[in-house]
């Protein structure tokens, strides 16, 4: 059985895993980090969507062992010292969460989609969404959400 | 001065935990020695099982039980219906895990208890059965002819029923108009986005069941009466649950057979469903063939409708399956007055997933027939379709009426909520634009559709659950405790899966006691802790369950009244309560409700035979339905070269009575229109001929994403309900119920002049190019 080293919302784990294991599975099976849910079985949903190495990948849709070595992070691992990232606290002011099961997957896809235009218009922000589901909110103040979050980060960025 | 919590826009209190990923989701759910099961499924929608053999899977590494449905015969019983609709109903023996035959692709033949998923998963493979070709049976007009395979022996008619007010022939006779059109609503899938979830476990005497269910006390008792289980030793959790939208309001196959599981192997047991294992045994929704008669006058006026419905029952009939359509039955007639109603359903057995509750379950689909029909009507009459809709509507003034169905709606206000609605959506404008488009023959055609709906909610009076042979009652409990360091405790029977009830409870309670927002706390969920309930569907939370909280609170208020006088020294009826203070009347001597809840605890100085405890509870049980209602409007561009459908602006107005949050409002309001565009544009459950369901899949079945879906602009109207003390009407499905015909409407409304009078759902660009071609042919050979 393959051995890998993972580094998970800051923590270093060694891990002996099936090749087949999936990187969700190791996640909140063998780790415990059941802040990451699963939503389906075909990468469309998104709700099982982690940053590896900075980059959104939906956690389903990587094995285990393509994650040796790779720097991890849920949702449980976005705020710092207690406090909510700005995306999670945007998403609390706007409502942007009913169920709150695609709430993980869909901060995370917002925060990479900032990576990458950081001031989003409206269009953008739906077309970079489209790959999260949510069946609650009809996705008007998950929109909202990330335009706050997005503008709370920016100042963030910009505060010395 | 305390301001008043109801009304205010609260964040809510459920977040933080959602937001940061300490939840705790049924498949979160580990214990030490737990068991992970896995079920095979049947890949036949009809076919006798001649022999299962789990002995291979048995012998794999891993695996520490396999059993076939013989294995379970002797004790799994009949998964129930609770709602027989009519004296002609049958209801077939529904066992969770077929024994002899099996009626749809996806119904459990056997499982396999491993130490992990994996393993479960690998052991399913070693499992042989042999099964014996039966012929399926898929659409509903060939099974009801007398040649049709048969579903059960008794035949594939599940029952019929009749409704009758006012003399329908009159209406029909000589009516200058008469509209008559078979509408199709599509099997949908509900996707609530977290998978079912069981797990089990037993202490040897008694049991705990974790489940991904809106209705943790119906689900206490159905799995009680169908186990044997005391119901004394069964405590039934709803953990987190990651919505619900009707498919978790049933008593499902996998609760009762991981319960006898546990029974059996006297460990903790886990199942999670894959994404397309639930496509295809979560339960279906809609599923109608509508066929409408509409008379009229020269003017418009309606004289009568006739409704005649087949409903797909799917195989079984499951907890409240028959029912749904009968949800609908005293809608078709809406917002509308006529002379006369004629209303006729029947149920067919198919060889597919069960329907049963999914999102406003029967009232949309009467919704969309009425609404689709009122615009046929304005074309036919070359009349305005909100003329159309204002000519026959329930005047304001008129309220409470009773309609021709029998519904007493008690408020509302259609004109007020149309007014506002057609404002900001610029009404006129648009349609000035319209005829421009045409004019010009512009290939993306300009539509506009209204829906003006209502729908009954809060289900129910129990006494009319009762007349209509439902098999439980519609109250809801709730109690309310002061905690000793005058915190308050609420408990309540309502159970939420993303509504937000933590939130708008406590605002109730913080105006009703006068105490802080921050110092509630509501529990729910858990059977072991809220002790009786009726749970969350049919937009009853709020309307039922947030009153029974309220009447709680009165009584605690009333009894701290009593404590107050005796330590003030005064009588009670010298005592006044505002903010959270009971004071003497002209004097500045109080007892605040904090120091009530302390005195109580300690005891050291009550009334003589009152008891140590600041609590209460209470049930509530509504004197009849309320009746949100509300006006849509859609504007969407049709490609006609194309199909492609857009929609360009979205203005709804609901009248929901009063709010207790209008941000929790806003949101249920967005999310069921959204679920409403899905039917009318995205969504469709397909079987091919064999009866093998194709749309298994988020890649085959298609869930609106955000680049799907435009911005909606809201707006209200309030009509205080009259049958609860809060004036609140529920607004859980009112979205869904008003926004499909608002679409369909709007398509066929750009399409009408190139000859389209309607579109099936789902109007995907394939559908309306379809609908263009087809006229454009028949335009050819004319």
């Amino acid at each position: 059985m393959p051995r890998i080293t993972v580094t998970v919302d800051g923590i270093k784990y060694e891990e002996d895993v099936e090749p087949r294991l999936l990187l969700v599975h190791l996640l909140r099976d063998r780790l415990g980090k059941t802040g990451t849910p699963v939503g389906c079985d075909t990468s469309n949903c998104g709700a099982c969507t982690v940053m590896l190495d900075g980059k959104s990948v939906k956690s389903c849709s990587v094995l285990a062992v393509q994650a040796d070595g790779c720097d991890v992070v849920t949702i449980e691992g976005l705020g710092a010292n207690g406090s909510m990232h700005p995306m999670q606290r945007a998403f609390h002011e706007e409502h942007a969460l009913q169920c709150g099961y695609c709430t993980p997957g869909m901060v995370m896809a917002a925060i990479d989609l900032l990576r990458e235009d950081p001031e989003p218009s409206e269009e953008t922000i739906r077309q970079g969404l489209e790959g999260n589901l949510c069946r609650c909110t009809g996705y008007c103040n998950i929109v909202r959400a990330v335009r706050r979050g997005a503008q709370e980060m920016g100042q963030a960025v910009s505060t010395p | 001065m305390t301001i008043q919590e109801v009304g205010q826009p609260r964040k809510r209190k459920e977040d933080a935990r959602l937001l940061t990923g300490r939840t705790q989701w049924t498949d979160n759910l580990s214990r030490p020695g737990l068991l992970h099961v896995m079920f095979l499924r049947s890949p036949m929608a009809h076919a006798r099982i001649t022999r299962v053999d789990v002995s291979g899977a048995r012998e794999l590494p891993g695996v520490v039980a396999a059993f076939s449905g013989q294995d379970f015969a002797a004790e799994q019983g009949s998964l129930p219906c609770g709602w027989a609709v009519s004296e002609d109903i049958v209801i077939p023996d529904h066992p969770p895990m077929a024994v002899s035959e099996v009626r749809y692709v996806g119904e459990a033949v056997a499982c396999v208890v491993a130490t992990d998923r994996y393993k479960a998963a690998d052991a399913l493979e070693a499992i042989e059965v042999d099964y014996e070709p039966l012929e399926p049976v898929l659409d509903m007009k060939a099974a009801l002819r007398p040649d049709s395979p048969k579903v059960h022996e008794a035949g594939n008619k599940a029952y019929s029923t009749k409704i009758n007010s006012g003399d329908i022939e009159a209406a029909f006779r000589d009516a200058p108009v008469v509209i008559d059109r078979t509408y199709i609503q599509q099997r949908l899938i509900p996707s609530a986005m977290e998978p079912r979830a069981v797990a089990t476990d037993t202490d040897g005497d008694s049991y705990t069941v974790w489940s991904a269910t809106q209705i943790p006390h119906v689900l206490r008792v159905m799995l009680a009466v169908i186990t044997g289980i005391p119901e004394q030793k069964l405590r039934v959790i709803a953990p987190d649950v990651g919505g619900g939208f009707g498919s978790k309001l049933q008593v499902t196959a996998e609760e009762v057979l991981c319960l006898l599981l546990t029974r059996k192997l006297g460990r903790p047991v886990k199942w999670t469903e894959s994404r397309s294992e639930g496509n295809m045994t979560v339960h279906h929704g809609r599923d109608q063939i509508q066929h409408i008669r509409l008379a009229a006058d020269a003017d418009g006026r309606i004289r009568g409708l006739q409704v005649d419905l087949l409903a797909d029952m799917g195989a079984y009939l499951m907890l409240v399956t028959p029912g749904i359509p009968m949800l609908g039955a005293a809608l078709f007639n809406a917002i509308y007055k006529m002379d006369a109603y004629e209303f006729g359903c029947t149920g067919v057995f198919t060889t597919k997933m069960p329907t049963d509750a999914y999102r406003g379950a029967g009232r949309p689909e009467a919704t969309f027939a009425i609404e689709r029909t009122m615009d046929e009507l304005a074309a036919e009459l070359n009349m305005d379709p909100m003329e159309i809709r204002r000519r026959n509507w329930i005047k304001h003034e008129e309220f409470p009426y009773t309609t021709i169905s029998g519904l007493t709606y008690d408020s509302g206000n259609y004109e007020a909520a149309t007014d506002k609605a057609m404002a900001l959506f610029g009404y006129d404008k648009i349609r000035a634009e319209q005829a421009d488009r045409r004019d010009r023959g512009d290939p993306v055609q300009l539509g506009i559709g209204i829906s003006t709906y209502t729908e009954m909610c809060g289900l129910a009076p129990s006494r009319l659950l009762g007349e209509a042979n439902y098999a439980v009652g519609g109250w809801e409990h709730g109690s309310v405790r002061m905690l000793p360091t005058g915190k308050v405790e609420v408990v309540t029977g309502s159970s939420p899966h993303g509504q937000g009830h933590v939130t708008a409870w406590s605002q109730i309670v913080a105006d009703a006691l006068g105490v802080p927002f921050e110092d509630v706390s509501v529990l729910h969920g858990d059977t072991a802790v809220s002790h009786k309930g009726m749970d969350t569907y049919g937009s009853r939370s709020l309307v039922v369950g947030g009153i029974a909280v309220l009447k709680a609170c009165e009584k605690v208020k009333d009894k701290a009244r009593g404590l107050a006088a005796h330590l003030l020294e005064c009588s009670p009826d010298d005592v006044e309560f505002s903010g959270g203070a009971f004071k003497v009347r002209g004097t500045d001597s109080q007892k605040t409700i904090q120091e009530l809840a302390y005195a109580a605890f300690t005891a050291h100085s009550l009334p003589d035979g009152v008891e140590a405890r600041l609590d209460s509870d209470a049930t509530f049980d509504p004197e009849n339905y309320s009746f949100p209602h509300g006006t849509h409007l859609c504007a969407v561009d049709v490609d006609t070269e194309t199909g492609m459908v857009k929609i360009r602006s979205y203005v709804a107005v609901d009248d929901v009575g009063k709010v207790v949050n209008p941000l929790i409002v806003e949101g249920q309001v967005h999310g069921g229109i959204a679920q409403g565009i899905a039917q009318a544009l995205f969504e469709e459950a397909v079987y091919d001929a064999e009866g093998n369901l194709l749309t298994t899949t988020m890649a085959d079945y298609l869930l609106p994403s955000a680049a799907d879906l435009p911005e909606f602009t809201l707006d209200r109207t309030e009509s205080p309900a009259t049958s609860n003390p809060l004036g609140v009407k529920g607004v859980g499905e009112a979205g869904t119920i008003a926004s499909t015909p608002a679409v369909v409407n709007a398509i066929v409304d750009a399409l009408r002049p190139l000859g389209i009078h309607d579109v099936h759902m789902p109007c995907t660009p394939e559908r309306v190019w379809r609908a263009l071609e087809e006229r454009a042919q028949e335009g050819v050979r004319q």
